[in-house]
């Protein structure tokens, strides 16, 4: 209604509620080409829907570090609170967040011809935010650590964030082998070098891969058995 | 891909001109030639005025004429008239969720007025991404439900009393429920009420009676409210009272459980000496009890207006005003003075308040926030030091009494009764009302009104019409029997679903039960659609109706196309 002005290049996507945003989606977006993305919601302790944007920071955490390990800069993404009534403040914070954008560059992944490394590590980022593990250890987060679980556990926000991000290193690295895999069958010692990863490390998530059905053995070349994605119907 | 994956919805685009609001800066013919363009657009137009009569029937024309699927209005904010377009589709026969709003004014040519080319750029961006939301819609059905015309008004203070009495009189059942031996709240224990002088129990004691009287009322005193269940239309609840449960059934609720006063320990030397009194004491002194008090100081804003209290309890000034002027009344040669920091004896009514304060040489004093007043106990007369920026000199004030304004607080159980009734609270602590200037006194949850000094500190005359405007909100439900909940909400996949309970534990309305087979189920009644279990859901098995993660994706997508000039 003030008709505070600002920067042009905002598109702003409607959700009920910051809680809504789920990192999947953002990372997809981000693996569009997406420049930046930004999330706002209401302040905490002024949530419409009572403790959503609660939700939100928690998964938004999960965002970043995500982003940060697939090798995209974590300035790209930003999480807001703004209230209805702060149209000034709305408009600073777009301008800061394109300015910081700005100070990055371009999306990598945007563009004709994207980083191939680029888009496979943020591929296996979405694709770890996508899966069991670390969704349900989002979740349980916000009660793990304040109230504790059903047997009467509880965590530190310290402990609680040291498990995550073993998780989310092992889920990520798990994902980013898988769609290795997928894009060109490969052996594990071809793997460990491609993606920079120890070969042990390599070789456990194919051996768990194996197992749940990811990943099969497509050919021995040599020595070394040459692994190809299996299609799992989910 | 089956035939029905690949079916593209006839989508229909309205751009609207709002008089020179939109026109004005975005090139909207220009616009209205880029949706035609857009895959699964086969029909745009431009309106000066979509939401005239006009505008409205020239969309139902087209919808006809056109096959429309889908439509997607360029314009405003939803906030304004979405709910105008969406009855407008439903009179052409289209489900109302296959409407689509971009938001190409306050959030585009409002905001971007010096930029006429790149706010038309971004309006056909807006639009590219409503039509490829709108592709994706879905019509959805929303559950009926009936709504049992009962009342349960939690607070029997001047708000609740009033607005009880209210809805009896509309011929609903109300149950009211208080927590103290007796009706009447704070009011109870005020004395003469400003600005007209009429005392407290004027007020109180015909209301009361009426309340008792009434017939489709049932009070219950020494009660509180246990465990609630359900939604608009179908609350279960327990009321508590002396050790027994009774559970009724009823179709709304009305929060009128007031605001506490806060007691200023250790503020101005309060507790150290019994001359220092709230606002709320000195209206419990007689006048007896005030024969020795000749000086007086009133200091405001006590415990508010400070970091841990950000807000203005709106009344004290005029409490204090007022309360000044009946001492002067008893007694033309006390000296009083009131240190404040502003003066908001607000309003018409409020204001001569002052005027006669002055007039009756009741001295104002204004204080620095960095320099409150000091209070020195101890001696046989109190001493107020303060300093005065206008005379740049600190006042020495020998007094009898000292008056503290402190503000209304929230009721201690404000907090435990907002996690029953599963409504949220501000930072203040209050209870939250929906929309500021919307839905002022509804709760976000449907069935749900708040009013009175529960929601936030305010006059008593405030309070009483708050309460015949909850009365008033409370009876359209109950008047028409039956409701239609929103079809925004979540759908869960039971095929998916692998029972492990996290939504369960993260809707904040409870709306999610594990059913026999431990399956996650969703009453969509209670489902506000805040989405946090769609995207929560560890097994991906819960989808958001109106706000899939497609959508929300293909818009994203769209964004980012960059538009081809």
């Amino acid at each position: 209604m003030s008709r505070i002005q600002y920067p042009t290049n905002l598109r702003v996507i409607r959700v009920m509620c910051s809680g809504r945003v789920d990192p999947s989606v953002v990372l997809g977006i981000l693996a569009d080409g997406a420049d930046g993305v930004m999330i706002t919601g209401c302040h905490i302790g002024d949530c419409h829907y009572i403790d959503g944007n609660l939700q939100a920071k928690r998964k938004y955490e999960l965002t970043r570090r995500l982003v940060e390990k697939s090798g995209l800069s974590p300035k790209r993404l930003r999480l807001e609170w703004v209230s209805a009534s702060e149209g000034q403040r709305f408009a600073d914070l777009v301008v800061e967040f394109i300015e910081q954008v700005r100070e990055v560059g371009p999306s990598p992944l945007a563009g004709e011809s994207p980083d191939p490394m680029l888009s496979l590590s943020i591929q296996a980022a979405r694709a770890a935010s996508e899966r069991f593990r670390l969704r349900a250890m989002v979740g349980k987060e916000e009660k793990m650590v304040t109230e504790g679980n059903v047997y009467g556990e509880q965590m530190t926000q310290e402990e609680f964030d040291e498990e995550m991000n073993a998780a989310m290193e092992s889920e990520y690295a798990r994902n980013l082998i898988h769609l290795a895999i997928k894009r060109e069958p490969s052996s594990v010692k071809a793997l460990a070098e491609q993606l920079g990863i120890g070969s042990a490390e390599v070789l456990g998530h194919v051996v768990a891969m194996r197992q749940l059905g990811w990943v099969d053995v497509k050919e021995i070349r040599g020595s070394s058995p040459v692994y190809m994605d299996v299609e799992v119907s989910q | 891909m089956t035939v029905e994956e690949s079916y593209l919805p006839r989508v229909g685009v309205f751009v609207c001109h709002c008089g020179v609001n939109i026109g004005g800066v975005v090139d909207v013919p220009a616009v209205v030639r880029y949706a035609e363009g857009l895959l699964g657009v086969v029909y745009s137009e431009s309106n000066l005025y979509s939401c005239s009569s006009d505008g409205l029937s020239k969309m139902k024309v087209a919808i006809e004429k056109h096959g429309l699927e889908r439509v997607v209005v360029a314009s405003c904010t939803p906030r304004t008239h979405e709910p105008l377009f969406q009855a407008a589709c439903e009179d052409a026969g289209l489900n109302k969720y296959l409407f689509e709003m971009a938001n190409i004014r306050d959030q585009c040519s409002w905001v971007h007025m010096h930029e006429p080319e790149e706010a038309t750029r971004k309006a056909k961006d807006l639009v590219r991404m409503a039509v490829a939301k709108a592709v994706l819609l879905k019509p959805q059905k929303e559950p009926e439900i009936s709504v049992e015309p009962k009342a349960l008004v939690i607070g029997g203070g001047i708000s609740g009393l009033t607005s009880s009495l209210s809805l009896a009189q509309q011929g609903f059942r109300v149950h009211l429920v208080e927590k103290a031996p007796q009706l009447g709240g704070m009011l109870r224990d005020l004395g003469k009420l400003f600005p007209t002088n009429m005392e407290s129990w004027e007020l109180l004691a015909p209301r009361i009676e009426a309340v008792e009287s009434h017939p489709n009322i049932v009070v219950h005193i020494s009660a509180e409210v246990g465990a609630v269940s359900g939604y608009i239309g179908n609350f279960d609840i327990e009321v508590l009272s002396n050790g027994s449960v009774e559970n009724i059934n009823i179709g709304t609720i009305i929060v009128a459980t007031g605001a506490d006063n806060l007691e200023p320990t250790g503020l101005y030397g309060y507790g150290e000496d019994p001359r220092i009194v709230t606002q709320m004491q000195l209206e419990g002194l007689s006048e007896d009890e005030l024969v020795d008090a000749n000086r007086i100081v009133m200091i405001q804003c006590v415990g508010s207006r400070n970091e841990e209290r950000p807000y203005c309890s709106r009344i004290c000034c005029s409490v204090a005003m007022n309360n000044a002027l009946l001492l002067k009344e008893n007694d033309e040669s006390r000296e009083i003075y009131i240190l404040y920091r502003d003066l908001q004896t607000y309003g018409t009514q409020y204001t001569p308040l002052e005027q006669r304060a002055k007039e009756k040489r009741v001295k104002l004093i204004k204080y620095l926030d960095e320099r409150p007043p000091e209070v020195i106990t101890g001696c046989d007369s109190l001493v107020v030091k303060v300093y005065n920026p206008l005379l740049n000199e600190v006042l020495d004030l020998e007094t009898d009494l000292v008056v503290l304004s402190t503000p209304l607080i929230p009721n201690a159980d404000a907090k435990e009764l907002s996690q029953k009734l599963r409504v949220p609270l501000n930072s203040d602590g209050f209870f939250m009302e929906a929309h500021v200037k919307l839905r002022p006194i509804d709760f976000a949850t449907d069935g749900i009104y708040v009013c009175g000094s529960a929601h936030s500190p305010k006059e008593i005359g405030e309070s009483i019409s708050q309460a015949y405007g909850v009365a008033s909100r409370a009876a359209i439900p109950m008047a028409k029997g039956t409701l239609r909940a929103a079809a925004i909400t979540s759908q869960i996949d039971e095929g998916r679903c692998s029972g492990c309970g996290t939504c369960i534990e993260l809707c904040p309305y409870k709306a999610i039960q594990k059913d026999e087979m431990g399956i996650a189920r969703v009453t969509s009644a209670v489902c506000k659609g805040c989405g946090v279990c769609g995207a929560s859901c560890p097994e991906r098995a819960i989808t958001m109706s109106h706000f899939t993660n497609e959508q929300i994706e293909a818009q994203a997508h769209a964004a980012l196309g960059r538009v081809e000039d």
